[in-house]
């Protein structure tokens, strides 16, 4: 009965809330562009800048370059030590964030409005004048060690750093961007000032802000800040070869539960077939109770808290991966249950009403995602990165419903490749080859 | 240069509006259920929360975790929603839906487009009163949790050494007992277990409603009015009312070993005072002391002494401390030691940090930091209406009211140097606190220094 009311009020519901962002693209005096939403509401500007490069970019033996080079550019710039510089920052109530990832180095900038010029004072001597003093490098790299030695006690990163070995060998994407003990051990000074010259420069940069702060001001703002950057940085990595064969990878793990990271090759997103890939992942294991994976494996037999995959288009090579956790009882069988689910999604692709709730979730859920000047300003950065034009907001949902049934069957043909999937099993589970 | 730059604004005072206060509307039903409303006009969305004041601190003894599993079941369907159709038609309509226990609360949450709001109260009236459960459900939801357990708890020995050590820390309080249950006990919960909880608490007369976003108050009155104003209450409910801790005449020491673990820690708690309706002055003092001693990686006092200088023992160092709770909250430190130092020394270190401050008292330029830090976070927090909607949610459902949390920055504000001193004074003590090693096997036995 009350089913009935649902569709009606799908009907009645049927136009999608709009997005509305007026985003404006700025550029700079001295030619440096970002895209901007002014939002005056609130007395502060959220400030995200992307190098694309990442942890890429480091030379074998220098593995954890950038990482290790990304966490000091907060730990002293200029004539302010590690101290005073958190002083400073903190007596501005300035958020600064400083993180590396496979592609990309990134900034996340808070600050408010009525000390934005100081703030981004700072936040410029950070990017142009670090430091790098001899003992900010040995207790950061402490850290960093630290975490390196938790993530081989880790279970799920074991799981992904195996894929990743298996997968991609020695290409950086073949190995975790913290580097290993024996690397990051050996990075010298000289290393960091490399990997610094390499990874913040003009040539690649991104910028987006979202706030209380306008087209001029945010001009004049990006050449104080990034104005004085190198103009280019070190060469892009290459593509990353493929040599993941299929089957089951075991990893000893004393735990009463396995965790298994699995997959195999994805998809480019900006190939034309994306949006019906990504509508195809969301049927199968997007991150919802409704997905397949999450029905068949956790609501059906409660033989996982939480699984889900995932499209990973990434600079250098493209991944469709998955993961969860099962009790060692049941991990063979939970395996199974995937296997089973791959290879009915390309024999029958998807039906009529699975992808019409989908697409309603997709577009209904899209503009959902711009609430908050943070948020936005993430957003604005990604999208540049990908190559995305400036009205995608706008035209995003409309590529979503015009994918077809035929569009769908076609690129589960393409995409999904049921005998491929590799799974790495990190645990003790039952009925399956000893490692 | 920019030392230079930056000390008139140090000394200046940050102003700041007090929109938000302006932006948050109140109303109670006759039935007893509270709402909060929360305008944020900047995007079309709107989160839509029902808070209910039980958790897993309310459960019966010898049935741990009954809370968070029935929070699992709430998604199991009623008379006119089938199993799974909760969720499915709130991603149907492009939102996004969850729900979450808490030792003081459950909370069951969907983030819409604004007009889908009257579509989800009619969703979460329907299952506030009329849940059904099949034994089925039942059987493989408990194999969920349990497999949740084993995901977060089991296969994590940080997680497990967490549960030990709540237990030490709280002999009678239910703040001992894990949220997701002791295994043996939450492998043991029943259809009936979970009906009987929820014929009890789940009703608008112990309830929250917040409602946040792009909203109208006075239409969200009426759309409340019309779907949560017919269900009746549960008579009597009566106070929360739990059991007590006994004095703690004994200082409580831990410690586990585990091959799994990565990283060597020492932490310790201390049973320390919460947040109390009309009284939050001595929390927001000892929230302003955790922010001086291990607040920042950088500058607080405990970073300062232990991170840096030439002979450093810790790698990493925080102080940390929630007044929100209903009952008795705990105040603590951990501290990860350098690969050449043990923990009997990294221990003996932080004592020594914390023995100095009580001795030299607050450093005013610090003191002075934290504070204009305190307010600025007013400001950015406005970015995020739903973690405003978790501020007012998780507060009401704590013992605290909207004015409470209206108040909570001004009170931050007022706190003193001295109120600072005072509070470490009485909170840290080790007859008051549980410490905890937590090790691998191998590594080298060291004795306890005392």
């Amino acid at each position: 009965m009350i089913k009935r009311l649902f569709v009606a009020a799908l009907v009645a519901f049927a136009l999608p809330a709009h997005a509305e962002l007026p985003i404006q693209k700025v550029t700079s005096p001295g030619g440096i562009t970002a895209w901007l939403v002014e939002d005056h509401e609130i007395p502060f500007t959220a400030l995200e800048i992307q190098f694309r490069g990442g942890t890429s970019l480091d030379p074998a033996e220098q593995r954890g370059g950038v990482n290790l080079m990304t966490a000091l550019l907060e730990e002293g710039a200029g004539d302010l030590d590690a101290q005073a510089f958190a002083n400073a920052r903190d007596a501005l109530a300035a958020h600064f964030g400083f993180s590396s990832g496979t592609d990309s180095v990134s900034i996340s900038a808070q600050f408010l409005t009525e000390n934005r010029d100081q703030a981004v004072d700072l936040l410029r001597l950070a990017i142009t004048e670090p430091r790098f003093d001899a003992d900010a490098v040995e207790r950061v790299r402490g850290q960093v060690l630290s975490g390196i030695r938790a993530n081989l006690k880790s279970p799920e990163a074991i799981a992904a750093n195996s894929f990743d070995q298996l997968a991609f060998g020695n290409h950086p994407y073949g190995s975790n961007g913290d580097g290993n003990e024996m690397s990051v051990a050996g990075l010298s000074r000289a290393d960091i000032e490399e990997a610094f010259k390499g990874a913040i420069s003009r040539d690649r940069v991104y910028v987006a802000a979202t706030g209380d702060i306008d087209a001029a001001q945010l001009g004049a703002l990006l050449d104080t800040l990034l104005g004085g950057l190198p103009a280019k940085g070190a060469p892009l990595p290459k593509r990353a070869e493929w040599h993941l064969k299929p089957g089951v990878t075991v990893v000893d793990f004393p735990s009463p539960q396995s965790v298994i990271y699995f997959g195999h090759q994805g998809i480019k997103r900006d190939d034309p077939e994306f949006f019906a890939a990504y509508i195809l992942n969301e049927i199968l294991g997007g991150g919802r109770f409704t997905a397949r994976l999450m029905t068949e494996v956790r609501d059906k037999r409660g033989l996982t808290y939480g699984i889900g995959s995932y499209l990973v288009p990434q600079d250098y090579a493209e991944l469709m991966v998955g993961q969860f956790s099962s009790a060692n009882a049941t991990t063979a069988q939970a395996i199974d249950i995937v296997r089973a689910e791959w290879k009915r999604l390309y024999d029958n692709g998807v039906t009529a009403e699975e992808l019409a709730k989908t697409k309603t979730y997709l577009t209904g859920s899209y503009p959902l995602r711009f609430d908050g000047n943070a948020r936005i300003a993430r957003i604005l950065v990604g999208m540049q990165a990908d190559g995305l034009p400036i009205d995608y907001a706008q035209t995003r949902n409309a590529k979503i419903e015009a994918v077809t049934l035929e569009d769908i069957a076609k690129i589960a043909k393409r995409l999904l490749k049921p005998d491929d999937l590799h799974f790495v099993v990190v645990g003790q589970p039952e009925g399956l080859p000893k490692p | 240069m920019l030392r230079k730059l930056l000390i008139p604004i140090v000394l200046g005072v940050l102003s700041v509006s007090p929109a938000l206060a302006d932006k948050v509307t109140t109303f109670t039903l006759p039935n007893g259920l509270e709402a909060v409303v929360i305008e944020d006009h900047r995007a079309p969305v709107v989160t839509h929360m029902m808070w209910y004041k039980i958790g897993s601190a309310d459960e019966p003894r010898g049935k741990s975790g009954i809370a968070h599993f029935l929070e699992h079941l709430m998604f199991k369907g009623t008379k006119t929603v089938a199993p799974g159709a909760f969720s499915a038609t709130v991603e149907a309509q492009g939102g996004d839906d969850n729900a979450f226990t808490y030792y003081d609360y459950t909370a069951y949450f969907q983030r819409v487009a604004t007009d889908r709001l009257d579509l989800m109260m009619t969703m979460e009236a329907d299952r506030m009163r009329g849940l059904i459960l099949s034994e089925d459900n039942v059987t493989t939801e408990r194999a969920v949790i349990i497999e949740e357990r084993a995901q977060r708890t089991d296969s994590d020995p940080s997680a497990l050494f967490g549960e030990q050590r709540r237990a030490a820390q709280y002999l009678n309080h239910p703040y001992g007992t894990p949220v997701i249950g002791w295994k043996h006990e939450a492998e043991a919960l029943t259809r009936e277990d979970a009906l009987s909880f929820y014929r009890t608490y789940y009703a608008p007369n112990n309830a929250v409603l917040v409602v946040a976003g792009d909203v109208n108050p006075d239409e969200v009155r009426a759309m409340a009015e019309a779907h949560y104003g017919p269900i009746a209450p549960t008579p009597g409910l009566g106070e929360r009312h739990r059991v007590t801790e006994p004095p703690q005449l004994a200082e409580r020491r831990l410690a586990m070993t585990d091959p799994r673990v990565a990283q060597p820690y020492v932490i310790r708690s201390y049973l320390a005072p919460e947040r109390n309706a009309g009284a939050q002055e001595k929390a927001a003092a000892l929230t302003v002391l955790a922010e001086l001693l291990g607040g920042n990686s950088t500058t607080s006092l405990l970073a300062r002494a232990l991170q840096f200088g030439d002979a450093p023992k810790a790698i990493y160092t925080s102080a940390y401390y929630d007044g929100l709770s209903l009952d008795i909250s705990d105040f603590g430190f951990v501290a990860i030691p350098t690969p050449d130092t043990s923990l009997a020394d990294l221990e003996a270190a932080v004592d020594g940090v914390l023995a100095d401050f009580l001795k030299n008292g607050v450093d005013q330029t610090a003191f002075d930091r934290i504070k204009r830090q305190l307010r600025a976070d007013e400001i950015y927090a406005r970015d995020n209406v739903d973690g405003l909607a978790r501020d007012y949610g998780s507060a009401l459902t704590s013992g605290l009211t909207v004015a409470d949390v209206q108040a909570w920055p001004d009170i931050l504000q007022a706190v003193t140097p001295e109120d600072v001193l005072q509070a470490a004074r009485d909170v840290l003590n080790r007859n008051n606190a549980v410490t905890g090693w937590l090790e691998r096997p191998d590594a080298p036995k060291v004795e306890v220094t005392q």
